[in-house]
């Protein structure tokens, strides 16, 4: 398993050619740099690709999941079944472990506000809501317990709002406000949409505009963020995947392209 | 020797061999029961269709929900919901759960899904609640008002969330494999919480795609996949595919055209019925005939579409 398929020559992977899904496949996997040997939890496509892409690079000690009960001893492309185990996760030991703290999760949101409360279980009023979503799952478990990113794939002032309707994931207002026990282990490192990376490295712990993606503005993230973002006089891009990087998510973990159906060009 | 053993162990013990139709008679309206597996894997869906043929209602339904809760919700038969989630894994949303959920259909005690996991231990270890750190400053205590928070008795002083024990007036599980007395196996990567389920109620039933000799449980697998302990089971039913269409591994996947037609006909209040009538309307051997009948419908239009 350690083919990563036919080597591209160098230097033919240039910067114009790679996709805005690509850049936000590096951003999710930046997400994990430096996390140490704990359980990497994507959730959705492009946090799949990213995650494992910290794997077979910087983050090599990361463990991940086969999404079910299987810990993947080898990499494959997504939608693949690995080759080998080196574990067992089921149900019942994941919602452990994120007890222990050894876990970052990034999860979806459909809604989140400036605070980083995200929300994924209804929109409208809950005791009747106008639409029904998945419900809270493991958001309340994951925020209070271990580090919990956040991925959007569509950013929108209908996913950045002023207020989410249900806190699932919580923020830190409210973890403060919830007192010394919701803040010990609570930690929300990273929001990554198709638009850029942001974070809470505020004084306020609000949220800030970390790095624009290429081809972005700060007007277009502004405009399509329902609160007002921190923004700081100097934002960077996002980095360039290097060739390396590119090779492997095009050719090793996802050859059919899925990322650029979940962030079109 | 063998035989000898064999003999003595079963011989003043009676089989709680079962039909689908008996577990649902024991169901009464207004009971707790919790439905094992999680999302679309492997529910127990045959007692789950014996219910729907019931006249029992008023439910309340403790799961990790998937299409249970949809059929469940959709035939009214739930009066309160106790879960973190409904969903269809490959499909995001269970339609009859979202719909019944924009009517205010029933109550929902919506969980977090690690409260859910150790309010069902504690349920099952005769606690009142077990501490935990999930919930706060979540939402989750503010729908839910009757949560109440646990100081810690020792140094730390720690404030938690108590995870109230959800105890069930009956467990319904589906395993791959049982014995005529109750011992359940799992054969796929994953037991959920089925044993939990069961130890935490009154009364258990299970499922399975087959029963067996008790001394063939272990012909081919270890001990380990012996989930499920007699002494919390009440009634066993043989149900090959009772898990459809919901995965069943390594018997079977998740039927994922069946599933796709069974959502299209949910989301849609016109198609429904026509759906419930095809399959929903007769006995559990004529739903098995009626999907059979739907797959040989599919690979006759691929036929026609290659």
């Amino acid at each position: 398993m350690s083919a990563y398929g036919t080597a591209t020559p160098s230097g033919s992977t240039g910067a114009s050619t790679v996709t805005r899904a690509e850049y936000c496949v590096v951003a999710c996997a930046e997400a994990w740099r430096n996390a140490g040997e704990v359980l990497a939890s994507p959730m959705g496509t492009v946090p799949t690709i990213g995650a494992r892409l910290a794997r077979l690079t910087f983050s090599p000690e990361l463990l991940l999941t086969d999404g079910e009960a299987l810990l993947m001893a080898d990499v494959p492309a997504v939608g693949q079944r690995p080759d080998a185990v080196e574990g067992w996760l089921p149900f019942r030991q994941h919602l452990a472990l994120t007890a222990t703290g050894r876990r970052h999760v990034m999860m979806g949101a459909s809604q989140i506000d400036r605070h980083g409360n995200q929300n994924i279980s209804c929109i409208g009023p809950w005791e009747r809501p106008t639409r029904q979503l998945l419900g809270v799952r493991g958001a309340p478990v994951n925020t209070l317990n271990n580090p919990t990113s956040y991925w959007v794939p569509r950013h929108s002032s209908r996913v950045f709002v002023d207020r989410v309707d249900m806190v699932s994931g919580v923020g830190h207002d409210r973890a403060a406000e919830a007192g010394p026990s919701a803040m010990r282990y609570h930690r929300i490192p990273e929001v990554i949409s198709n638009l850029g990376v942001f974070d809470f490295e505020t004084p306020d712990r609000t949220m800030r505009l970390r790095s624009l993606h290429p081809g972005v503005s700060v007007q277009q993230v502004t405009e399509a963020t329902g609160f007002a973002l921190v923004v700081p006089e100097e934002v960077p891009y996002t980095r360039q995947p290097t060739d390396v990087e590119l090779r492997l998510i095009r050719e090793v973990v996802d050859p059919k392209g899925l990322r650029e159906r979940e962030v079109p060009a | 020797m063998t035989q000898d053993r064999d003999q003595d162990r079963g011989q003043d013990r009676s089989t709680k061999i079962m039909t689908a139709e008996e577990v649902a008679g024991r169901i009464e309206s207004g009971m707790t029961v919790g439905i094992g597996g999680w999302g679309s894997r492997r529910k127990p869906m045959a007692l789950v269709r014996a219910l729907l043929r019931s006249d029992v209602t008023d439910l309340t339904v403790v799961s990790y929900g998937g299409p249970d809760v949809g059929l469940l919700a959709a035939a009214g038969k739930i009066r309160k919901l106790v879960a973190a989630f409904a969903t269809l894994d490959s499909v995001p949303l269970e339609p009859h759960f979202t719909a019944a959920r924009q009517r205010g259909d029933f109550e929902f005690v919506e969980l977090d899904e690690a409260m859910f996991m150790w309010g069902l231990t504690a349920g099952a270890h005769r606690l009142p609640f077990m501490p935990v750190r999930a919930g706060l400053g979540s939402d989750v205590l503010r729908v839910n008002p009757s949560l109440r928070t646990v100081t810690s008795p020792y140094e730390d002083g720690e404030e938690l969330v108590a995870a109230k024990a959800l105890r069930l007036d009956a467990a319904l599980v589906h395993l791959n494999r049982a014995d005529p007395y109750g011992n359940g196996q799992y054969l796929g990567p994953d037991p959920y919480f089925d044993d939990l389920f069961c130890e935490a109620a009154e009364q258990a039933y299970v499922s399975c795609e087959q029963v067996v000799e008790t001394a063939d449980l272990l012909k081919e697998h270890g001990p380990q996949t012996l989930l499920v302990k007699r002494l919390f089971v009440h009634g066993v039913v043989e149900t090959p595919h009772g898990a459809h269409f919901t995965s069943c591994a390594p018997d079977h996947d998740r039927d994922e055209a069946f599933q796709r037609a069974y959502v299209a006909a949910a989301r849609d209040p016109e198609a429904w019925p026509a759906f419930r009538e095809r399959f929903l309307s007769g006995d559990e051997a004529a739903y098995q005939a009626a999907v059979a009948a739907f797959h040989q419908e599919q690979s006759a239009k691929k036929g026609d579409a290659a």
